[in-house]
């Protein structure tokens, strides 16, 4: 009897999270998935038709849409991964004993909510606001000059907002770096860029990577960055599910460019890991 | 400047005359201070080396005697605050470690974990733009040498410690450098290992040829692998001789408690005889009625005159035992054994002396050797007068904030009376002769 509790306990240590999923994951998923198989209105009703138009309907009304959010969320990815390895390099190697309180620095933004600090962001780059207001005062800028709704605007939105997602996996990955391979990589005659290139580098790519997937999902379904700094040329997906939801009330469409979206990301990723992932990375860095 | 430091540089300097080879390595006068709270702590305080090419040379001491610092600044890993490296005759000190043509073996190994064997040992012919066939080549016969061929293409996880052991040496070793450094490579593997790795290593230095500079706190591999040893202690360097000459005559008190069981008999001089019985000078010390105690008077060890304090060691397996006094004109002790251990191929016997000191006595367990005595039992201790040598007292405490680190035995000296220390033991008392004449360090030079 003991023996047999033993043996179970590793499902005893999975229930409570795999419930949590299926009541509040799995279950909706399905549910969706009815929904955008439904046909109808609010008014009517909606009756289960498995009609599948509603897919092709999605990719041809909002395919500008769709790869506008790829194209935007990959620029954002970029860029975080520009601007947090280098931060998180210097953290890790450079600052000593204060690497807490930098990481600390770093996160303290993020303490604020999301909303508040892309709204922040609007007043900031307002066409006569604090910054712009006066730089256009001052004769430095043309009048008609604006960086709201732009697409800079929103990529540079969805950079900040996901740059902690960036930094941190980065900085766990080059934390755990062991200083003597960068001296022995030295000893072996190394220059500083052999040593990064072909030490650090490679064994911070799993960070790099978790990094990735971190931000670029989000980041590309996102529709705070779009809503609140964007215009009617930089709508992204995320905004496209948003109103046909709850503006429209077109149900099965909002479900069918949902399923759309999640299926783009996965097949992504999957390319992703499999170009990019583990090994063969890690044997080319040697060359 | 200390006395054994003048003495080291001396011998190096005519040795290097003689053979007109210009050395692997030399250290000038270097040293490292290191800063902790705004003062300056000296790990190495001074060090004079040569070390030859191709020759196997140890540097064994106790932990924090600054042996690591001395091989990490022979690497380049650290910058001496004084001093000169020169690698075959050529100045590096501010050359960086990775245009300095040594190679050094990490105590962690330090392989990279992204790439499988091969790889790392190819690492460092890489970054120096060997490719094709002559990289192929190179670390496939280093792999065969090291007999990992086999695991060329596993990842340094998945194999056993001394398994990455031997990809670390090979890792190194395939540059061919003008000098390979191990820092402690065999500390992490466990006995057996050690011991056949130790013989390994040793036949790999001979195939190869390159000088091996190896740092240990393992007196038992220093003595096996190198042709060298310099024996650190508080920053310096107390003595560089061969394994035989480190063993059989330590030069300073530190020495002959550190390497292997000594026994120590602090006595006084009573006489200096220039021409002894085989004739070279000798220092006859005080004993009992009917016991001889004498040396052979080494030009390092200075002048001596009747009446000065010396200290005596002999090696525990240089002892004879015998029930009766013996005859000839080698030293002999009378005692009581106060202390019998059985130790499977030797015996150990404790004997109190009627000077006063305990004497330990390594018996070998061979054939036809009974047990020739019992605790309890009066005994005589006989050696030959060259296989003792003499200290003048405190020679290595030349400075009196050196005191604690130059007494304390390191754990090494493992048998409980092997060292039997006598009331020097007192730094405080330690320093009295210090202050008189023996000690000065102009002095052993004079004779030298």
């Amino acid at each position: 009897m003991r023996r047999r509790a033993g043996a179970l306990a590793p499902y005893f240590l999975v229930l409570p999270g795999g419930l949590w999923l299926a009541i509040f994951f799995v279950v909706p998923m399905a549910v969706m998935l009815s929904v955008s198989l439904q046909t109808g209105n609010v008014v009517d009703g909606f009756t289960q038709t498995f009609d599948v138009g509603v897919y092709a309907d999605a990719i041809t009304t909002y395919d500008t849409q769709f790869i506008r959010s790829l194209i935007f969320g990959l620029i954002a990815t970029v860029a975080t991964i520009l601007l947090a390895y280098p931060m998180a390099y210097w953290i890790a190697f450079h600052a000593g004993r204060n690497k807490s309180n930098y990481l600390f620095l770093v996160l303290l933004p993020f303490f604020v909510s999301f909303v508040i600090r892309t709204v922040s962001w609007k007043f900031l780059l307002a066409d006569d606001g604090i910054v712009l207001g006066n730089l256009k005062d001052a004769g430095l800028l043309p009048a008609d000059f604006h960086v709201l709704a732009t697409s800079f605007a929103v990529v540079a939105g969805l950079t900040y907002n996901f740059f902690p997602f960036m930094l941190l996996p980065i900085y766990v990955a080059l934390e755990r770096v062991d200083p003597r391979l960068l001296e022995a990589a030295d000893d072996l005659y190394a220059n500083r860029r052999g040593v990064f290139g072909r030490v650090v580098l490679p064994l911070s790519m799993p960070g790099v990577f978790a990094g990735f997937l971190l931000t670029f999902v989000p980041a590309t379904s996102d529709f705070v960055n779009a809503y609140v700094l964007g215009g009617t040329n930089t709508t992204m997906i995320g905004n496209i599910i948003q109103t046909t939801y709850l503006t429209n009330a077109d149900y099965p469409l909002a479900s069918a460019v949902s399923f759309i979206l999640m299926a783009v990301l996965l097949v992504g990723i999957f390319v992703y890991a499999r170009l990019l992932g583990t090994r063969d990375v890690l044997e080319l860095s040697a060359r | 400047m200390t006395a054994t430091g003048d003495t080291v540089t001396g011998d190096a300097d005519i040795r290097d005359a003689a053979t007109g080879v210009p050395a692997a390595i030399e250290l000038v006068g270097v040293a490292k201070d290191y800063q902790s709270r705004g003062r300056a702590v000296p790990a190495v305080s001074r060090v004079d080396l040569e070390i030859r090419s191709g020759e196997f040379f140890s540097l064994l001491g106790p932990s924090g005697c600054g042996k690591s610092t001395t091989l990490r600044m022979i690497a380049g890993f650290e910058e001496p605050t004084r001093g000169r490296i020169l690698l075959q005759g050529r100045d590096v000190t501010a050359v960086p470690p990775n245009r300095r043509d040594v190679n050094l073996v990490f105590q962690s190994y330090a392989l990279f974990p992204h790439l499988d064997v091969a790889g790392n040992v190819a690492f460092g012919l890489r970054r120096r733009g060997v490719k094709g066939r002559e990289l192929r080549e190179r670390v496939g016969s280093m792999l065969d040498l090291v007999e990992l061929s086999e695991l060329a293409d596993r990842r340094p996880r998945e194999l056993s410690g001394g398994q990455q052991q031997r990809v670390a040496l090979a890792r190194a070793l395939v540059n061919r450098p003008a000098a390979l450094l191990l820092d402690e490579p065999l500390g992490a593997l466990d006995l057996k290992l050690r011991q056949t790795m130790q013989i390994q290593l040793k036949a790999i230095q001979r195939e190869v040829g390159i000088t091996f500079v190896y740092v240990t706190h393992d007196q038992g591999e220093a003595l096996t692998m190198s042709d060298r040893i310099a024996v650190m202690n508080g920053g310096r360097v107390e003595q560089l001789a061969s394994p035989r000459d480190i063993y059989e005559r330590p030069r300073t008190r530190f020495v002959a408690g550190f390497i292997g069981t000594s026994n120590l008999l602090r006595r006084t001089v009573r006489a200096v005889d220039a021409a002894g019985p085989d004739g070279r000078p000798t220092v006859v010390l005080d004993a009992g009625v009917e016991e001889r105690l004498s040396a052979p008077l080494h030009p390092q060890t200075g002048p001596l005159r009747a009446g000065d304090q010396v200290e005596l060691t002999v090696r525990p397996e240089k002892i004879e035992m015998s029930a009766t006094r013996p005859d000839g004109p080698g030293c002999a002790l009378r005692g009581r054994i106060v202390e019998v251990v059985y130790l499977g191929t030797y015996t150990t016997y404790t004997v109190a002396t009627h000077g006063g000191n305990e004497i330990t006595v390594f018996w070998q367990n061979s054939t036809g050797a009974s047990n020739i005595a019992e605790r309890g039992d009066e005994i005589w201790l006989s050696w030959l007068p060259e296989h003792s040598y003499v200290l003048p007292e405190s020679v290595d405490l030349p400075e009196a904030d050196d005191q604690p680190e130059a007494i304390a035995l390191p754990a090494a000296v493992a048998l409980p009376e092997a060292v039997a220390l006598p009331a020097s033991v007192d730094p405080a008392e330690a320093v009295d002769p210090a202050a008189g004449t023996s000690t000065d360090p102009v002095a052993y030079r004079v004779s030298h």
